[in-house]
């Protein structure tokens, strides 16, 4: 198997008294889609928050490319992205616009074109003029993606990238995005709490539970080891499973 | 520093200003109508009698220089607000995008809002008022540029407290500079302060800054030992506040602050 593209080790958060990450390890391989699997609450959002630098970990570490995220945030940065359906673009801006603003805080060259062709692959030129305001949840959805793909990135966060949409747009973007991922050979870590679209997304399961990784490996190897007839229900199983004390 | 991210982020502050009429009025509105009341109240004196040397330069010389120190906070701590407002700073700050570039994008911000606000004054209190502040010349560069680098003091202050303390603490954004107004000795000299607020006001550098002023204004001379206390505490301070926005930007990522800032 390839050398690991990210590797976490012994990654902890504590917000005072609170453990919301708790000693969990992990890699994602090159040209991997890594799973990231747990009820809400269960770390995974506040795990990507490390990963893109936005919450200092208490303890742990973090290497991107073989390099540690404390001490070389700027190249680690300029070949990761994110999206999600929880995060917004500046409102006044048209779509255009705010993909110009990104593009230049990547330091990307030929911006324009840039712009034009994620514009046509995500079939969004028709609004590249609307304001972000006044685009709708689906549409939101695309430009953050949008945002995240044109800076071709080595390693893609997607938190949740398909909540809150109707299945026909989710169909579109899950499509995209394993189209996109097979031509460029990216990295993905992905969250979703959709059980279909985690098994049929992902190579590889992580789960997390309390902040801690409770299962790890590809769905069938889950679903086997719990016993159960599919992921949905290891999810119910895990997520009913009392805290640890 | 990357001028590219730096101009990237400026470039998103341009977009948005042109399209708002809300924010360009925000930008002219209050300095022209603080120029109508002031230039009305410099004519009401000057007919009333009063001994005042100078009236018209005392009073809108030195308000065109507060709008200046005004406007240099708000154009540092108000696009931090229009980060916060648009939930923009996860993307901002997931990005390569340093601390560094973030400050000197809103400091080059205000500079612009400076520039346009000033223009705009002058020209104003020329028209209405025939009072033409570019006939003092280039004695007035040195204060202006302390104004500015005061503004950014107290802009950066300014949105570490609002980073540190969320939205509840916006309103500082507009309020802050107002609590250096008292010891800057704006429209009087700080001779009138009790002598307990002179001694602090000698430790604020825009007192320096419109004592200055004042004697260029009003006698024509440049005051050098104004000019190298207001640098001096100038530098001190902007070192001092650059260390503790850092600080306080570590703080809020430990905290987990900068994803929920705008909560």
């Amino acid at each position: 198997m390839s050398k690991p593209i990210l590797e976490v080790r012994n990654l902890t958060k504590k917000f005072g008294d609170f453990t919301a990450v708790d000693n969990i390890s992990f890699d994602i391989h090159e040209g991997e889609i890594l799973g990231l699997l747990g009820p809400n609450g269960a770390g995974k959002t506040t795990t990507i928050h490390m990963l893109l630098g936005l919450i200092a970990p208490s303890a742990g570490s973090i290497h991107m490319f073989g390099l540690d995220l404390a001490e070389h945030r700027e190249e680690i940065l300029q070949q990761v992205n994110f999206s999600s359906t929880y995060i917004s673009m500046p409102f006044s801006l048209t779509v255009e616009e705010n993909l110009k603003v990104i593009a230049r805080l990547y330091s990307l060259q030929n911006i324009q074109q840039r712009v034009d062709a994620i514009l046509e692959k995500l079939e969004m030129s028709d609004i590249r003029s609307k304001l972000t305001r006044k685009l709708s949840t689906g549409q939101m959805s695309r430009l953050t993606l949008a945002k995240a793909l044109m800076t071709e990135p080595k390693i893609l966060f997607l938190d949740e990238p398909t909540a809150s949409l109707d299945p026909d747009i989710v169909h579109k973007i899950k499509a995209f995005l394993k189209e996109y991922q097979r031509n460029a050979g990216l990295s993905i870590l992905y969250t979703s709490h959709n059980m279909r679209e985690m098994e049929e997304m992902s190579n590889r399961i992580v789960f997390l539970q309390h902040g801690h990784i409770v299962a790890e490996g590809t769905a069938d190897q889950i679903v086997q080891r719990y016993g159960q007839r599919d992921l949905e229900e290891v999810f119910l199983k895990l997520a009913r499973e009392p805290k640890a004390q | 520093m990357n001028v590219g991210r730096i101009g990237g982020l400026l470039s998103r502050h341009l977009y948005l200003y042109q399209r708002s009429f809300a924010r360009m009025l925000e930008i002219f509105y209050w300095p022209l109508l603080d120029l109508v009341v002031w230039g009305f109240i410099t004519m009401y004196l000057q007919d009333a009698g009063v001994s005042l040397h100078g009236a018209v330069a005392f009073f809108l010389g030195a308000l065109i220089l507060w709008d200046v120190l005004f406007r240099a906070q708000q154009g540092v701590a108000v696009s931090f607000l229009e980060e916060m407002w648009s939930r923009n700073l996860m993307n901002l700050f997931a990005s390569p995008l340093t601390v560094g570039e973030y400050l000197a994008s809103t400091m080059i911000m205000s500079i612009l809002k400076v520039t346009a606000v000033a223009s705009l004054m002058m020209v104003f209190a020329w028209v209405f008022y025939s009072y033409d502040m570019l006939k003092v010349g280039v004695s007035l560069l040195p204060f202006i540029i302390n104004l500015v680098v005061s503004g950014w003091i107290i802009g950066v202050l300014t949105t570490s407290i609002i980073m540190r303390f969320g939205q509840q603490a916006e309103v500082l954004a507009w309020g802050m500079v107002f609590l250096f107004q008292p010891i800057s000795c704006v429209f009087y000299p700080l001779e009138v302060l009790p002598p307990i607020l002179q001694s602090i006001a000698w430790m604020v550098p825009p007192a320096h800054i419109f004592e200055g002023m004042r004697a260029v204004l009003i006698e024509g001379v440049i005051p050098v030992t104004h000019i190298v206390w207001a640098t001096g505490l100038n530098l001190f301070f902007f070192v001092v506040i650059v260390a503790w926005f850092y600080h306080t930007f570590n703080i809020c990522k430990e905290k987990g602050m900068l994803v929920r800032v705008g909560e």
